[in-house]
């Protein structure tokens, strides 16, 4: 499946001396399909890792806002719950990356007596854990910044706290924290690199392997970290979009006026 | 005459502070209760317990004879009944004013969306908001958004509304367009408690008054009474101020 095609290139160094761009042009030519995998893998951990990262950050969220119960075990039960999310948050906050991988990699190795997980998933899994505890800071961030009212809004009008949070918080937070998620993404784009520990063919593993076949440090990791660039710099443009989107539309039509499509119906139908 | 909610010595503190110190209150179906007095006399928080957005420390409240701070009492459903609206008006700010009104009636009261919107726009029409329900919250003013508040708790269909400085966060004209609301709603026979500073609206809608100074209930009476021949001295000096004009 990884074929390399590493003699051919290592005759042509030997042969002829190329200049920059005709060592550029050899690369991208012969690891053509190699380089597209590592962006398809790279991305793919990325975007699914946020993803889940965003999903156990939202958990999070609802469990750290459940108002304290009355009922003494329900309490305690809250109280545990809370202290493991700030645990969980601390230690995969407080930890490199690459060191969680190779912790969880080796980690479940050795529990399974030496059968190791499949890279990808094992990769997607470490980025989520991992952006999970950024999320459910961000999150609570988010929450913390709707004004109380909206909850006391919610509550007054007899919603309980999951109807409260569904309906009324949830989406408003959403829209807060939407610029810091598209920060996680395109952070998580670039630091599935440190997977390449672990041995997933990402795109920085992708360089690696080439520069064992063809020794052009410089050129091949120059195209690596473009590659890089225009991936988070489209990403982060469609997501400005998106949050420009999620703004909604700052007018809105006034019933009955003339700009009311409903409006001119009503008048046709009668006349 | 039928009570429909029955303080009896209502105390709340916030750590040593005491800020409702004996609450004793009965109101009955169809009143309307103007609730009066300084800042920081205990008015809202007294509002905000019969709501529960406050927890009493002691004391008890009866809802139609049920104490609703009893462990197992079906607080949501209450709180359906007894609908509340804010000074800061605390609309939703991702819906619109017609969602605003329709949602918490899906979600609470399960109606089906097309009942909950029939009503939704029957009463949005009742505060004069009928030409806005496609606004956010954010375009409109602040009378609009008591409006749309009210209506959004009128949807409900509660037995009461309780209205916690409903126009303080208003200027003199928006004043006007909310408290012509109420009025209406007063004279539809819906039972209120309204803690307002319009004394102007007190004397003429409230079927009666209640003066607060320092957690305590000083003095309570008929507007007309109340206004022009107050018997404590605390409330003559309170009044004093509104009355000379």
């Amino acid at each position: 499946m990884h074929s390399f095609p590493i003699l051919t290139n290592l005759l042509a160094t030997a042969s002829n001396e190329l200049n920059f761009f005709e060592k550029v042009i050899s690369i991208i030519k012969d690891y053509y399909n190699n380089i597209l995998e590592g962006i398809a893998n790279t991305l793919l951990i990325a975007l699914i890792g946020t993803v889940v990262g965003l999903i156990i950050g939202v958990l999070t969220g609802f469990i750290r806002t459940i108002p304290t119960s009355k009922n003494k075990t329900v309490k305690t039960i809250q109280k545990i719950v809370n202290g493991v999310i700030s645990v969980y948050v601390e230690i995969f906050r407080g930890t490199p990356m690459m060191v969680q991988a190779m912790v969880i990699f080796w980690g479940y190795a050795g529990l399974a007596g030496g059968s190791t997980l499949p890279v990808i998933p094992a990769g997607i899994l470490i980025v989520s854990i991992n952006t999970g505890a950024y999320m459910a800071e961000i999150v609570r961030g988010g929450i913390i910044s709707i004004d109380k009212g909206q909850f006391e809004g919610a509550h007054s009008l007899g919603m309980n706290h999951t109807q409260t949070m569904f309906n009324v918080i949830i989406p408003q937070m959403f829209r807060n924290i939407l610029p810091s998620v598209s920060n996680e993404f395109v952070i998580n784009v670039k630091d599935t690199s440190v997977l390449n520990v672990i041995g997933v063919y990402e795109l920085y593993k992708i360089g690696d392997i080439i520069i064992k076949g063809n020794f052009w440090m410089f050129e091949t990791y120059l195209i690596i970290c473009v590659i890089y660039f225009i991936l988070t710099f489209t990403i982060t443009r469609i997501l400005r979009l998106i949050e420009r989107k999620l703004a909604g539309s700052d007018n809105y039509v006034i019933c009955g006026s003339q700009s009311d499509p409903k409006a001119e119906i009503k008048v046709r139908s009668n006349g | 005459m039928e009570k429909i909610i029955e303080l009896i010595n209502l105390k709340k503190s916030f750590g040593n502070h005491e800020v409702l110190r004996d609450i004793n209150l009965c109101v009955a179906k169809g009143e309307v209760v103007s609730v009066i007095g300084s800042s920081g006399s205990g008015k809202s928080t007294m509002l905000r317990c019969i709501n529960l957005l406050e927890e009493p420390t002691a004391g008890s409240i009866l809802y139609q004879g049920e104490n609703i701070t009893l462990k197992g009492f079906d607080l949501n459903a209450y709180r359906a009944k007894v609908c509340m609206v804010f000074q800061q008006f605390n609309l939703f700010n991702n819906m619109t004013a017609l969602e605003n009104c329709i949602r918490p009636q899906t979600v609470v009261l399960r109606k089906s969306k097309e009942e909950a919107k029939a009503i939704a726009l029957k009463n949005l029409e009742k505060v004069g908001m009928s030409a806005y329900i496609n606004a956010k919250p954010a375009q409109l003013s602040g009378g609009q958004k008591q409006r749309v508040a009210i209506a959004r708790a009128l949807c409900m269909n509660p037995e009461v509304i309780l209205f916690d400085e409903p126009t303080s966060a208003l200027d003199p004209e928006m004043v006007g367009e909310v408290l012509e609301v109420m009025k209406a709603l007063a004279k539809s026979g819906l039972t209120m408690i309204v803690v307002t500073h319009e004394m102007g609206f007190a004397q003429e809608v409230s079927s009666r008054v209640i003066f607060m100074d320092e957690g305590y209930i000083v003095e309570e009476g008929e507007p007309v009474e109340f206004f022009t021949n107050p018997k404590m001295p605390r409330t003559k000096e309170f009044l004093s101020r509104f009355l000379e004009k």
